[in-house]
C-alpha cells in the first residue's frame, strides 16, 4: 500500500499540506474512536460493580 | 533530531522521493515526502493482522463463559493494535533489508516516506497502549501474553532468529500462534487445552505457509541476506520440508476432535481441509524442476500452496466455531 501517488495538477507543497489534512483527521477519528470506547468500557466496568 | 534522509544514507539506503525543496517553502527533502495516513496504517502490517484478528476472535468465542460486547470488542482491538506494533518494530528493524527486497521496498520506512524513529516510536507506544488496554478491558494474564506475543515477535524472531537461522520462521512462528490464545484468555483469564491445540495449529501450519512463499519470493530473500530455507537449502529440501510440516499438521489439525474438545462437524472440516493441504504440498513435492531444483513452472504450485494455506486457516478455525454454534462439541 502506498499513498504516494501524486495528482498532475498538484505542486509537491499542495500534495503535503493534502497528506498532513488526512493524517489530521485520521488521528481525530482514532481520537473519538478511543474517547468512546474508554467511555463505554467504563460503563461497562461500572455496572458489573454496582 | 537528525532527519531521516541522512539516517537512511546512513544505513547506506537511498530515500525513493528527494524531490528539490521549493525556496523558502521545504527546507527538508523529507518534509516534502511527508506521509499519509495510509503510510501510517501500513506500518501495521494490515494484510497480516486479520489473520491474527480473526484467529483471537475465534479463541474468543470458543472459550467458556461470556465476556460484555465492549469488552471484547476492546480485547479484540488491543490484540489487532498489538500486533500492528510488532509489525510497525519490525518495519522499523527491518528496514535495511525492507529496501533491498522488492516485495516490501516500497513499505513507508525504505521508500522515506517515514523516519525509522518515527516507526520505533509509533510501535513502542501502541505495544504499551494494547497490552494496557487489554489489562484494563480484561485480565492480566491476557495482558501478559499479549505483551509476550509482541516481544516474542520481536526480539525472538526479528532481531534474533531472521537474520541467523533458516528455522527463523519455525520458531518464530510462535508470535502469530498467541492470538487464539490471548482471545481465550480474554474470557477466562487463563489457558486451556483447545486455546494450546489452537497455538499448536498455527506453530506448525506456519512452516509449510511461509516457505510456500519464500519458494517463489527467495531471490529476495538471498539478495538482503535472510538465511530463508530455500536460499540456505536450495528449493528441493525446502519442498520436502514443506510436505514433511504438513504431514504433521493434519493429524495434529484433528486432535481437537480426538480429544473431545471440538465436535463431528469440525472434525470432518479438518479432514477435508487436510486432504486438500496435503495435495497441495504433494503438488509442490512434485513440481517439474531442473537438476538444481529450479521449478520449470514459475512455482505454480508453491503459489497454490501458499493461497491455500491462508484459505486453511481461516476455514479451519471458522469450522471451530460453526461446530460450537452448532452444539456438536463436548
Amino acid at each position: 500500500m502506498s499513498a504516494s501517488v501524486e495528482r498532475p495538477s498538484e505542486t509537491p507543497a499542495e500534495a503535503a499540506a493534502r497528506r498532513r489534512r488526512g493524517r489530521n483527521w485520521a488521528l481525530l477519528a482514532v481520537l473519538i474512536g478511543l474517547s468512546v470506547l474508554f467511555y463505554a468500557m467504563t460503563l461497562v466496568k461500572l455496572g458489573h460493580r454496582s | 533530531m537528525r532527519d531521516s534522509t541522512a539516517l537512511l544514507a546512513d544505513r547506506g539506503m537511498g530515500v525513493a522521493r528527494s524531490v528539490p525543496a521549493p525556496e523558502g517553502v521545504f527546507a527538508d527533502p523529507v518534509m516534502l515526502g511527508e506521509s499519509s495516513a495510509a503510510d501510517w496504517f501500513a506500518l501495521l502490517k494490515p494484510r497480516v493482522m486479520s489473520l491474527v484478528v480473526f484467529t483471537g476472535l475465534v479463541g474468543l468465542l470458543l472459550a467458556p463463559g461470556s465476556l460484555n460486547p465492549v469488552l471484547a470488542l476492546a480485547a479484540i482491538l488491543a490484540i489487532a493494535v498489538g500486533a500492528g506494533a510488532a509489525g510497525a518494530i519490525n518495519m522499523w528493524y527491518d528496514r535495511d533489508i525492507d529496501a533491498l527486497m522488492r516485495r516490501t521496498a516500497q513499505r513507508p520506512v525504505p521508500a522515506g516516506r517515514i523516519a525509522p524513529e518515527a516507526a520505533l516510536g509509533f510501535g513502542v507506544t501502541l505495544s504499551v497502549a494494547a497490552v494496557m488496554l487489554m489489562g484494563l478491558a480484561t485480565n492480566a494474564v491476557a495482558a501478559a501474553v499479549l505483551a509476550l506475543s509482541i516481544a516474542f515477535y520481536v526480539f525472538v524472531y526479528t532481531m534474533w532468529l531472521k537474520r541467523r537461522t533458516p528455522q527463523n520462521i519455525v520458531i518464530g512462528g510462535a508470535a502469530g500462534a498467541f492470538p487464539p490464545v490471548i482471545g481465550w484468555a480474554a474470557v477466562t483469564g487463563s489457558v486451556d487445552l483447545l486455546p494450546v491445540l489452537m497455538f499448536a495449529l498455527i506453530f506448525i501450519w506456519t512452516p509449510p505457509h511461509f516457505w510456500s512463499l519464500s519458494l517463489f519470493a527467495h531471490a529476495d530473500y538471498a539478495r538482503a541476506g535472510v538465511p530463508m530455507l530455500p536460499v540456505v537449502a536450495g528449493a528441493r529440501e525446502t519442498r520436502r520440508q514443506v510436505m514433511l510440516y504438513t504431514l504433521v499438521l493434519v493429524p495434529l489439525s484433528l486432535l481437537p476432535w480426538a480429544l473431545g474438545r471440538a465436535g463431528a462437524i469440525y472434525g470432518a472440516s479438518a479432514a477435508v481441509l487436510g486432504g486438500f493441504f496435503l495435495f497441495s504440498a504433494w503438488r509442490v513435492l512434485r513440481d517439474a524442476q531442473d537438476e538444481r531444483g529450479v521449478s520449470r513452472t514459475g512455482d505454480a504450485p508453491a503459489k497454490a500452496a501458499f493461497r491455500f494455506s491462508i484459505l486453511y486457516l481461516f476455514l479451519i478455525f471458522a469450522a471451530l466455531v460453526v461446530d460450537r454454534l452448532g452444539g456438536w462439541a463436548g
